[in-house]
């Protein structure tokens, strides 16, 4: 076998062929990713924190901001003054602006003039946790999506990647534009970004979110989706919009036109 | 050898130097400085021994921070079995009521700048004062 030959043409082969089975793994990876199964399977089993906003019952479009009040102070959400700059957990915005899909050449009366309580949709699917690069932001077993503010590094991959402009960022200390500081959340500081959390800190204490504990109207249910739960029936029993649900996220807050 | 004078002069003058802040400390009379946190006098026994809470309480804090935040679970289980919520503002603070009296002083002397509190909350008393807008 003295006379067999390693030459150019073989080396560059088995080289094409090594690199190829390099590729190969990330490949099987990417495909097999659980987040993605989950997505084509629907929501978990288990546990699963959902929200019902009844837009009939909201009287947001008199003036009421009670739940919006209530969280950002709650959360020591700073008023900044300044658009570009604003935080917000929790806002409203036209029917249009909040249903874009939904915006026909003729919107039901009642419907074109409501004014739509919009905040982070806990997606069963979030793009947000998908790209960030920390796993500062996550989304817990109940359906909550997280964020760990120690790890945020403030690359604002999120924000460019939530389809609903749920999340803000600090582009200043916000401390000087709380008015009052409430000891029982921390505040942010500069450069990281911050959302809804559906009051964790207020579930593991065994209370409502700040909002639904806010509404006098009646129009925020709370819990979980499971047959039987006050927020299970409210949905199953009438027909409801979810933001933006064909892209696919899985949103888990439910509006009740 | 070339130069000795002028080397070992310059070695002397160099080691002067080097050794200025030790013995410029012994001799203005502070070498044996130690901060002095002040203790709470409600409560004689920490979460942990103090000589454990001297030495590890960052790495416990860190414990605390990924407990509470990345597994959701806010309760600390002392090596004692007595149980304590994980909370920075409402827990180690409710004892060591004053920040500057008792975190500050070892940070200062250490020359350490944790950031716990640009986010966690110093109850209102004790707060630095505010940068108005």
């Amino acid at each position: 076998m003295s006379d067999m030959k390693f030459d150019r043409r073989s080396f560059l082969k088995l080289t094409a062929l090594g690199l190829l089975a390099l590729a190969a793994r990330p490949a099987i990876d990417l495909i097999s990713k659980p987040s993605i199964a989950r997505a084509l399977s629907g929501p978990a089993t288990g546990k699963r924190l959902a929200m019902a906003v009844d837009l009939k019952a909201c009287t947001a479009a008199d003036g009421c901001v009670a739940c919006i009040a209530a969280c950002h102070r709650v959360h020591n959400v700073p008023d900044i003054g300044n658009r570009k700059e604003d935080i917000r957990w929790l806002s409203e915005v036209g029917y249009n602006q909040a249903f874009p899909d939904q915006d026909n050449q003729l919107v039901a009366e009642p419907l074109k003039d409501r004014r739509v309580l919009i905040l982070c949709n806990h997606c069963d699917n979030p793009p947000c946790v998908k790209v960030c690069p920390t796993q500062a932001t996550w989304r817990r077993d109940d359906g909550i999506v997280m964020m760990d503010y120690h790890r945020c590094i403030g690359c604002r991959y999120c924000m460019a990647a939530c389809p609903y402009g749920s999340r803000s960022f600090n582009w200043r200390d916000p401390r000087p534009y709380v008015k009052t500081i409430d000891n029982g959340y921390p505040t942010r500081t500069r450069g990281v970004a911050e959302k809804c959390n559906f009051c964790e800190e207020r579930l593991a204490a065994g209370l409502q979110p700040a909002c639904v504990e806010a509404c006098s109207s009646g129009a925020l249910t709370f819990g979980d989706l499971k047959p039987g739960t006050g927020v299970h029936k409210l949905i199953s029993s009438q027909f409801n919009l979810r933001r933006k649900a064909e892209l696919g996220t899985l949103p888990q807050v439910y509006y009740l036109p | 050898m070339y130069d000795k004078g002028k080397i070992i002069g310059g070695l002397a003058i160099f080691l002067c130097i080097a050794s200025f802040p030790a013995w410029y400390m012994a001799a203005s009379g502070k070498a044996d400085y130690r901060p002095n946190p002040v203790l709470p006098v409600s409560e004689n026994q920490c979460v942990e021994s103090a000589q454990y809470m001297r030495e590890y309480h960052m790495q416990l804090m860190q414990q605390w921070r990924d407990q509470a935040v990345r597994q959701g679970d806010s309760t600390y289980i002392s090596s004692d079995n007595r149980t304590f919520d994980i909370n920075l503002t409402g827990t180690c603070l409710k004892c060591h009521t004053s920040k500057a009296e008792f975190c500050d002083r070892c940070h200062n002397y250490t020359g350490t700048a944790p950031n716990c509190w640009d986010c966690h909350n110093v109850p209102p008393a004790q707060a630095p004062p505010q940068v108005t807008p």
